[in-house]
């Protein structure tokens, strides 16, 4: 009977999929190279990935965006084969893991204000305190006197106090965007400081939570009159307005990996040996006061083997060819000095590895 | 009499309307999940992996080849699993194992799916350190397995006991009068009540999540995560690219036909089930 | 059904003990679950202890864990569901029992049953791109310009949230109260019905009096079905509720459930938060498993069938 035979074929499909022989022809077995972890650099990952793969073709990236928090949960558990993460990892997690982790910046973004407010011409102009009073509550109308006061040029589309209500959207997940997004604030306003702080996820006053930068854009793309913190990518990908944010030298900037760039070059010289560096509210003329790196974390001491060989020669193309790709995508490249000193800290690595 | 007569049409009537206010939520999907999936639809949709974020374009065959993958890898334990528990409660009604596996097998249906993830993720995620096919599979069956066990109990339940009777009449052991004689003779309900349970079984997202997880990769392996095409269409569903929205109606698309398919393949074959 | 006598040989034992190892299979898995749950659970309690556990809040990066917000929010979203659902599955059910032609009736049966047969997951897309949308536009804004002095429908409007979450849900119970109530409708007996006919009643009243009056525990029996099917209800609802461990009076916003809590955040937990997921699946299971129970005795006490 033929309908058993497709039963059949169906309840050892498995079995089948499992054997060698499929493997050998259209179900390949690759080499998979596994991460997990910032849904923020995910684009240009997921990009880097293909590119790679296609002239490596035995090697499979296969890349969880589920967050920061839970792609260095994943490196130290050792369920991966590399970590992704925005904010460096704290002294505290670095104890937990069993050998030395590198942090390796990969490239930097901008965490932007991205709103939806129907009738503004130009990009709307926000303060760090403003900021921080929106997501603390205490400025729950768009037609505030604060937002006004930064803003005139908007009144009339701002519009009357009993306009719509400002609906906050925030992460709902661990997450470095949060990180960078809350230190900001944190060194922008003293309530914030003392009401919220600063870390991967937050006891937040207000709003909804979105899962992953997907999710905060999603609801932002779906709720007029919304405001939430997303990765500049995100925004522009789906082309929603970014605010200008006010920099330590009161200038009003628009996001861009040029002005993520300016921030970067201004903090060079305090980047430390380990690269776990802050690049908010960097002094620097030009510079978006929202900017941060992004890593992605391996361990120092891999064993030697096809999978060391597989993700140190990703990461060296990575700094190479890859930063090339980061403009295009809306991330800013690495400033050439510091792609040096990256490269002599891997090579160093290597070397380490090699001893016996 | 003439308010009351007016009040009585208005009851029932009242009554109609609510009535087919239940429907308007099925009719609802129905038009959105087709009229939007439709055009998703192609050939490479069927075919392909997924683009890199943000392009346009791919598809999520990886997620359907994942989703039969784990459908067969959960029929091949809870079939036999849950045909054998089904004749134990239905052929040996009177032992006390046969009791007590009654109360169990319902416990365990009305467990939440969430919870059977939950399970199978401190089973197997955890110790082994990764999300597999393998944990995804044993979550399937704790819902496929009771559900099986049930209807098999039903349908032969609906054997008449002559049946029974004259197998044993002829000096058959017991083994053999139900093997050969009950199980072959309700083959056909035991098939259909293994497809609804499939059907069912189908659509589970929440018992996925975290033990098959997702992949953007073919099958790699039984010890590898897996894309399934309902957990493709959270991950979409919840994304804000148009084109992953797109994706996820295709998805739901080729989910409904499947499992309303199935029911309605059913209800037109199957002849009716005898009351009582 | 009564078993009949059996002559012991050696096939018959060898296929009756193989069917024993299958029960014990089915007993180990249950035990299981509840070890496991356990296992996965303890550490919670022994590192931040039950009072942080019952708190009201939840954030795990300040070793915060209370469930207590995940709680309300299941329990508030499947009361919700079972509010707007109830009134819709009598009607449904007095409807298919009394009311529609034998034909009408079936096809009205089968569709109310293709409403159980739509995955969860298909629920959660059109609620997120349909009902939200309608709810956040149309629905919401009026409550508010007309209710909005009481406190559950007041606050900012985003769609997302308990009132969603409930909407949603009542949809997928229906099927299950609908079902539970045709069954009891049908065993209401026919000289009843006639009887209060014959007193000169109305056929409104006699479905009134007659029917739903006679089965009022019949009906609640349907309820505690649907609700203990509303409380474990995940992916729908992880979709629409907003994710916001948050008590909040208005039905406007996000909440979070025991099941959605399980679902958005296990992926990425890690240690005590894990830990802590693991209670809050414990405690779900402990609400259902005592749902269950109470089912079962009320069906035993009751004697209506399903």
């Amino acid at each position: 009977m033929s309908m058993r035979g497709i039963l059949q074929g169906f309840l050892l499909l498995p079995v089948f999929l499992q054997s060698g022989e499929v493997r050998a022809g259209w179900l390949e077995r690759k080499l998979m190279v596994n991460g997990a972890g910032a849904t923020f650099p995910y684009p240009l990952y997921s990009r880097w990935f293909a590119a790679y793969e296609k002239e490596h073709p035995t090697l499979a990236f296969n890349y969880q965006s589920i967050g920061s928090g839970g792609g260095i949960r994943q490196l130290l558990d050792q369920t991966v084969d590399f970590g992704a993460s925005d904010a460096p990892m704290s002294d505290e997690q670095l104890k937990k893991a069993k050998s030395p982790i590198v942090h390796v910046p990969a490239t930097m973004g901008a965490v932007v204000l991205s709103y939806q407010k129907p009738g503004l011409k130009s990009p709307l102009k926000l303060s760090g305190e403003v900021i921080a009073d929106i997501f603390l509550g205490k400025i729950s109308h768009w037609a505030d006197p604060r937002i006004v006061e930064l803003n005139p040029e908007e009144k009339a589309v701002l519009g009357s106090p009993d306009d719509p209500d400002i609906l906050v959207v925030h992460r709902a997940d661990g997450s470095g965007t949060t990180s960078i997004f809350s230190e900001y604030l944190s060194k922008s306003s003293e309530e914030w400081k003392k009401k919220v702080g600063k870390g991967s996820a937050l006891r937040w006053p207000v709003g909804i939570g979105g899962k992953g930068n997907e999710g905060v854009t999603s609801f932002i793309k779906q709720i007029p009159g919304s405001i939430g913190y997303v990765e500049l990518v995100f925004a522009k990908t789906l082309k929603l307005p970014v605010a200008s944010v006010r920099n330590a030298k009161g200038e009003f900037i628009e996001p861009s990996p040029r002005s993520v760039t300016l921030a970067a070059e201004g903090a060079l010289s305090a980047i430390p040996d380990d690269f776990r560096a802050s690049i908010t509210l960097v002094p620097a003329t030009g510079a978006y006061p929202i900017s941060s790196f992004t890593y992605i974390l391996v361990y120092d001491r891999m064993p030697k083997g096809p999978g060391r060989t597989a993700l140190y020669g990703f990461l060296d193309w990575a700094l190479r060819r890859g930063q090339e790709m980061s403009p295009g995508l809306n991330y800013a490249p690495l400033p050439a000095p510091l792609v040096k000193r990256v490269m002599d800290r891997l090579a160093r690595s290597e070397q380490e590895s090699s001893r016996p | 009499m003439n308010a009351r007569h007016w009040f009585n049409r208005l009851f029932i009537s009242g009554i109609c309307l609510l009535a087919l206010f239940a429907l308007v939520p099925l009719f609802s999907v129905l038009f959105y999940v087709i009229s939007h999936g439709a055009s998703s639809l192609s050939f490479e949709f069927f075919t392909s992996l997924p683009a890199p974020v943000g392009e346009i374009g791919g598809g999520i065959g990886h997620a359907i080849l994942g989703s039969v993958v784990l459908i067969s890898m959960c029929s091949l334990i809870s079939i036999p699993l849950g045909l054998g528990m089904g004749i134990l409660l239905s052929e040996y009604s009177q032992k006390p194992v046969s009791r007590v596996l009654g109360v169990v097998v319902e416990l365990l249906s009305s467990i939440p799916s969430i919870v059977v993830g939950l399970f199978a993720y401190a089973l197997v995620v955890r110790p082994f350190k990764g999300f597999s096919a393998h944990a995804g599979a044993i979550a399937l069956s704790m819902i496929m397995i009771p559900l099986v066990a049930r209807t098999t109990e039903e349908m032969l339940k609906l054997v008449p006991r002559s049946v029974r009777e004259a197998g044993l009449a002829l000096g058959l052991p017991k083994a053999r009068v139900i093997l050969s004689i009950i199980l072959k003779g309700s083959l056909r309900s035991l098939t259909v009540g293994v497809i609804l349970a499939v059907a069912r079984i189908a659509g589970e997202t929440a018992p996925l999540l975290f033990t098959a997880f997702a992949s953007q990769h073919w099958f790699q392996g039984l010890s590898e995560p897996l894309a399934s095409i309902p957990v493709q269409i959270y991950t979409y569903a919840v994304s804000p690219y148009e084109d992953w929205h797109a994706k996820a109606w295709g998805g739901a698309l080729i989910l409904i036909l499947m499992v309303l398919g199935l029911n309605l393949l059913i209800r037109i074959f199957l002849p009716r089930r005898k009351d009582g | 059904m009564k078993d009949i006598p059996v002559e012991k040989n050696l096939v018959d034992l060898f296929f009756r003990r193989t069917l024993y190892g299958f029960a014990v299979l089915a007993f180990l898995l249950l035990g299981g679950l509840f070890v496991f749950l356990i296992d996965l659970g303890l550490p919670a309690f022994k590192e931040v202890g039950l009072g942080n556990l019952m708190s009201l809040e939840w954030n795990p990066p300040l070793k915060s864990f209370g469930i207590l917000p995940f709680i309300y929010g299941t329990l508030v979203s499947s009361l919700l569901a079972l509010v707007f659902s109830t009134p819709i599955s009598v009607a449904a059910a007095l409807f298919l029992t009394e009311i529609a032609p034998r034909r009408i009736g079936a096809v009205f049966g089968f569709l109310v049953e293709m409403l159980a047969a739509i995955p969860s997951v298909v629920y959660g897309l059109w609620g997120l791109f349909v009902v939200i949308p309608w709810l956040r536009t149309s629905v919401e804004p009026f409550l508010r310009k007309s209710l909005g002095f009481i406190p559950l429908f007041s606050g900012p409007i985003y769609g997302v949230g308990m009132l969603a979450a409930g909407l949603i849900l009542a949809i997928m119970i229906t099927p299950t109260i609908t079902a539970i109530c045709k069954e009891v409708f049908g065993a209401v007996p026919r000289p009843l019905k006639e009887g209060v006919l014959a007193l000169g009643s109305t056929r409104s009243e006699m479905l009134w009096i007659g029917v739903v009056s006679s089965s009022r525990s019949g009906i609640l029996g349907g309820m505690i079905l649907g609700l203990s099917r509303a409380l474990g209800e995940t992916m729908a609802v992880t979709m629409v509720i907003g994710n916001t461990a948050e008590i909040s009076m208005s039905l406007f916003a996000p909440h979070q459930t025991m099941a959605s809590a399980v679902a958005s955040e296990v992926a990425e937990a890690t240690g005590v938060h894990l830990s802590a997921l693991g209670v809050v699946g414990l405690v779900l299971l402990l609400i259902s498993g005592c749902l269950f129970l109470f089912l079962r005795w009320s069906l035993r006490k009751g004697g209506y069938s399903r």
